[in-house]
């Protein structure tokens, strides 16, 4: 039941090979050994898992199974799973029972999907090394000591130790492509628009989109399938088409334009990085694609447009959780203000706070022209230079992190070279396209991610060039020692 | 000093529909505290507004109705700050591209002439919930029924110059909403709220002073005494010398009195930014023309035909457009009546509306159906019965005693017009009184009531007074 592909898992339980609670068993006996140490999980659903799975298994005798049915997933613990608590990885939210699924929970739930449990998280998903949990740091499956990346960092580092096939993650500013980079595995953050965010714990609602890791880009698209979809309890959610993401995977790359944003080659990237994507860029040519360079001028400012923009959402988003209806609050509380500042200060850690504290200064009157306005200009700039390269190139490629996964507690005293870590990423939000992050190799024993960036709603090509690329590598099948 | 009275109003409409601006949840008046909020209401994590399609045509309405220009395109932004019934810590409203720019409402003054009021914006917005601050013992309740629920915020210009204006002003809108079918106007629950710009200047100065906002009143006579008590205070002060601070006020109805709430110099920072979780509101020429197309008459097109019509005055026909269904009574009235328009409409505003008020009722409730009504005043214009007797058949129709003809018919009130009849009882009466008759010959002319009143009286009001008056004169001399 290791090493196995959505595809290959989907066959053993429709020929009866094995069953769903058998599988789900196995995983969940994997969790049990081995997340004490790794602590990807927030909460694991046994109990509810194994009834999931019974039904899946019923549905699979009756015939009346589709194709994900039966399949473990873990869910990233910022989308909503009724009955079961819903942390956002916050002592805010820590005895948070949600009432109600997210649809992207109801979706893989309505496929018979398995969920396993929910996976640790930067506090409100803001954070690139998962340290910002109040449920403790997750440990790379790759070396213990170093960060799995963040803020998906639980989803990432639980499908690199096989704790589970697949999990979903959500992206802001890079918080699935990422993890999956650091994490050796295939990570992809659609369209903003393609997925839906009811029930997703918003961070920075223009920028948050859901997405998914798993070992393989064809593993992806079996669950992106399900997953992408209009929603209309999503007023951004884009009733757009929804292809068969497997389909296109094997589709010739001859003549594929492939852009390299010479931004993105520069004297900062780690040299091994650099060689590595070489390598790749070397095995795409055979495969028949052409290379472009391109520029996306812009690229600098995306930094520091992005956090004005997402700190001034999330400083709203966050507003909600007063101690009021649900959440923590504070005890005894003498008056309104005092329920307000204990409950927040107590609730929320270091970073959020910093966040919070941020973007309300970013909103603020006087304040507003000259960060939010500017800001959103940045941002408009930023996606017509992707309009422009899209004119010319089908796919960008470059590197999905400036360097691999740095040491536990490495940069936590240092915000702004964590937030350096999101360069490549962050644009990609900024812009609303899509984005995937496939293993290319290794440095000491560490992976490291390519990024493939494509079109609005042009998932289907990213899926394809990153699957055609699997097929002719192996960087994708390395499993880290140990698990 | 002569002093100048400046005011704008912000008139909160509650819109008329089945469920919330964002939500599925509904939003009857009444419900058990905290029944009628979903966990969109709630401000759950995670949930997402889906914008209410209804808000938006009658956002479009009310902008038609006022001679507006409809926004093609407007943003929904947030007005963050912390308030325990805020649930999301933040109100969605129109900031800086509402859907309706500009239009105006024309109001009748008392000296018969019109004054156009000029209206700077309207806006939709989610109502907040409600604190409860009663009965929980040092803590306070939260009902978040109301949360969520569709505003239309009508901002006038400063146009207003005294209390009587501003009651104009609301009246005619209070009306306008009610004709569009956007707001059932019931303003006990708030469904039409309130709030007034309050300042004053020098006569003859063309800097505004600085104003007051008076805060939630919730009807048009509190309106009136808000606002007059407000601008008496303003003078008083600035003539002892003192500055008018702005500020918010709260109306004491009870005390008859504004007092200050807070203050606006230490003006809150609402963060406004358009909100992420909503499309612009993007709205067709097509979709404009289309309602247009379905617009009933409004007050002041039907105020229009009601003078030209019926020829009216302003004041009656004022009264009776006020409500849609009041001009419709009015209406049919009319035509049961054979066209007695000045008698049919100093009955429905007259008897019938007193009727009404006297018992709270509304129009629509009327025990008196519009045809009998009319058919009443035609009785009276056909000199079967007076009016006087008249009062008495209103009074059996109100208590549903049959039709207006069973009734003349039932109790005998049809009127005498036979002069021989009405001859024999003036003899008769007379004939009974020989010492007023000497006397009024005598010349104390006053005592022609006396006989008029005799008369009545024997005759039980059934004798047209016109040829009785005719008969008592005649053989008085």
């Amino acid at each position: 039941m290791l090493n196995k592909s959505i595809a290959e898992l989907n066959h053993a339980l429709h020929t009866k090979k094995i069953s769903s609670v058998e599988l789900t068993q196995f995983f969940l006996g994997r969790i049990k050994q081995f997340d004490t140490e790794l602590n990807s999980f927030i909460t694991v659903t046994e109990e509810q898992a194994l009834q999931a799975a019974a039904r899946a298994d019923a549905q699979l005798a009756q015939g009346t199974a589709g194709p994900l049915a039966g399949i473990p997933i873990a869910q990233k613990d910022i989308f909503c799973t009724q009955g079961v608590k819903t942390s956002c990885g916050s002592k805010m939210l820590d005895n948070f029972i949600a009432p109600y699924d997210a649809t992207v929970v109801k979706r893989f739930n309505a496929a018979g999907m398995v969920m396993l449990g929910k996976t640790n998280m930067d506090e409100f998903a803001m954070g690139s090394s998962n340290e910002n949990s109040y449920y403790g740091p997750v440990k790379n499956p790759w070396h213990l000591g170093y960060v799995p990346g963040g803020s998906s960092g639980g989803s990432a580092a639980a499908v690199a130790a096989q704790l589970t096939p697949a999990a979903t993650g959500t992206d802001t500013g890079g918080s699935i492509r990422q993890p999956a980079a650091l994490c050796g595995i295939s990570g992809i953050k659609p369209t903003y628009g393609r997925v839906s965010r009811y029930g997703m714990i918003a961070f920075a609602s223009s920028l948050d989109q859901g997405g998914l890791f798993a070992k393989t880009a064809e593993d992806l698209a079996w669950l992106l399938n399900v997953m992408a979809g209009f929603d209309e309890n999503d007023s951004t959610s884009v009733a757009h088409d929804v292809p068969d993401y497997t389909l296109t995977l094997n589709d010739s790359l001859k003549g594929l334009r492939i852009g390299l944003p010479k931004e993105f080659f520069n004297p900062s990237l780690d040299k091994e990085i650099a060689n590595a994507i070489q390598a790749a860029i070397k095995e795409y040519e055979k495969l028949g694609a052409t290379f472009h360079e391109i520029s996306l001028p812009n690229t600098a400012l995306s930094i520091p447009a992005y956090y004005v923009i997402a700190p001034a959402e999330c400083s709203s988003n966050l507003a909600r959780f007063d101690g009021v209806r649900y959440g923590h609050r504070c005890k005894n509380p003498h008056d309104l203000e005092d329920l307000y500042k204990r409950s927040r200060s107590e609730g929320f850690g270091k970073e959020v706070v910093r966040r919070i504290m941020i973007g309300t200064y970013a909103l603020s009157t006087g304040y507003y022209d000259a960060y939010y306005i500017k800001a959103q200009k940045i941002r408009r700039l930023v996606r017509q230079d992707f309009d422009d390269a899209f004119k010319k190139v089908d796919v960008i490629l470059g590197p999905t992190t400036p360097t691999p996964a740095f040491k536990l507690g490495e940069k936590t005293s240092d915000p702004l070279s964590m937030y350096l870590s999101d360069i490549y990423t962050i644009a990609v939000n900024l812009a609303g396209l899509p984005g995937i992050s496939v293993p290319v190799g290794f440095i000491q024993g560490l992976p490291i991610g390519m990024q493939l960036i494509g079109h609005s709603f042009k998932e289907a090509r990213l899926l394809n060039t990153a699957h055609v690329y699997q097929k002719a590598t192996d960087w994708h099948t390395k499993k880290p020692e140990g698990f | 000093m002569e002093w100048e009275t400046v005011i704008g109003l912000e008139v909160h409409v509650q819109l008329a529909t089945q469920s919330k601006i964002f939500s599925g949840a509904s939003t009857a008046f009444g419900a058990e505290p905290n029944t009628q909020a979903c966990a969109i209401d709630l401000g759950f994590p995670g949930v997402l507004p889906v914008l209410n399609a209804e808000v938006v045509t009658m956002a479009i309405k009310l902008g038609l109705g006022i001679q507006a220009e409809i926004a093609k395109q407007s943003v929904f932004a947030r007005k963050n700050y912390f308030y325990p019934d805020l649930p999301k810590g933040y109100q969605i409203s129109q900031h800086t591209i509402p859907i309706v720019k500009g239009g105006h409402l024309d109001i009748s003054l008392e000296d018969g002439s019109t004054k156009r009021i000029r209206i700077t914006r309207a806006h939709l917005e989610e109502d907040a919930g409600k604190s409860l601050h009663e009965d929980f013992h040092g803590m306070s309740g939260i009902d978040l029924n109301r949360a969520g629920t569709p505003l239309l915020e009508i901002v006038s210009e400063p146009d207003i110059r005294s209390a009587k204006e501003a009651v104009a002003y609301l009246k005619n809108l209070h009306s306008l909403v009610r004709y569009l079918g956007i707001c059932d106007g019931n303003m006990q629950e708030g469904s039409f709220r309130c709030d007034a710009n309050v300042s004053i200047r020098p006569q003859g100065d063309l800097h505004f002073g600085t104003r007051t906002e008076l805060k939630n009143i919730n009807s048009f006579r509190y309106v009136e005494r808000a606002i007059q008590y407000e601008v008496e205070r303003q003078i008083a002060l600035v003539e002892s010398g003192g500055k008018v601070k702005q500020e918010t006020r709260l109306f004491d109805p009870a005390k008859n009195e504004t007092r200050a709430m807070r203050s606006k110099e230490e003006a809150d920072d609402y963060r406004y930014f358009p909100d992420p979780d909503l499309l612009p509101v993007r709205i067709t020429e097509k979709q404009i023309e289309e309602i247009r197309q379905h617009l009933p008459e409004l007050p002041q097109q039907k105020h229009q035909r009601f003078m030209e019509q019926y020829g009216l005055n302003t004041y009656d026909a004022t009264v009776l457009v006020s409500s849609g269904a009041l001009a419709d009574y009015f209406e049919a009235a009319v035509i049961a009546s054979g066209n007695q328009t000045k008698l049919t409409a100093n009955w429905v505003t007259g008897e019938l509306s007193a009727a009404l008020n006297k018992f709270d009722m509304e129009i629509t409730q009327s025990p008196v159906i519009a045809t009998e009504l009319g058919k009443l005043v035609l009785r009276i214009a056909d000199n079967t019965i007076s009016g006087k007797i008249a009062k008495t058949i209103f009074e059996s129709l109100w208590n549903q005693q049959g039709t207006v003809d069973d009734i003349i018919e039932k109790q005998g009130l049809k009127q005498v017009t036979d002069s021989a009849a009405i001859e024999a009882l003036v003899d008769k009466i007379l004939a009974a009184n020989p010492d007023q008759v000497a006397d009024y010959r005598s010349g104390k002319d006053k005592l022609f009531g006396f006989f008029v009143g005799q008369a009545m009286k024997e005759s039980g009001g059934k004798i047209n007074p016109q040829q009785l008056n005719e008969l008592l004169k005649k053989k008085l001399q």
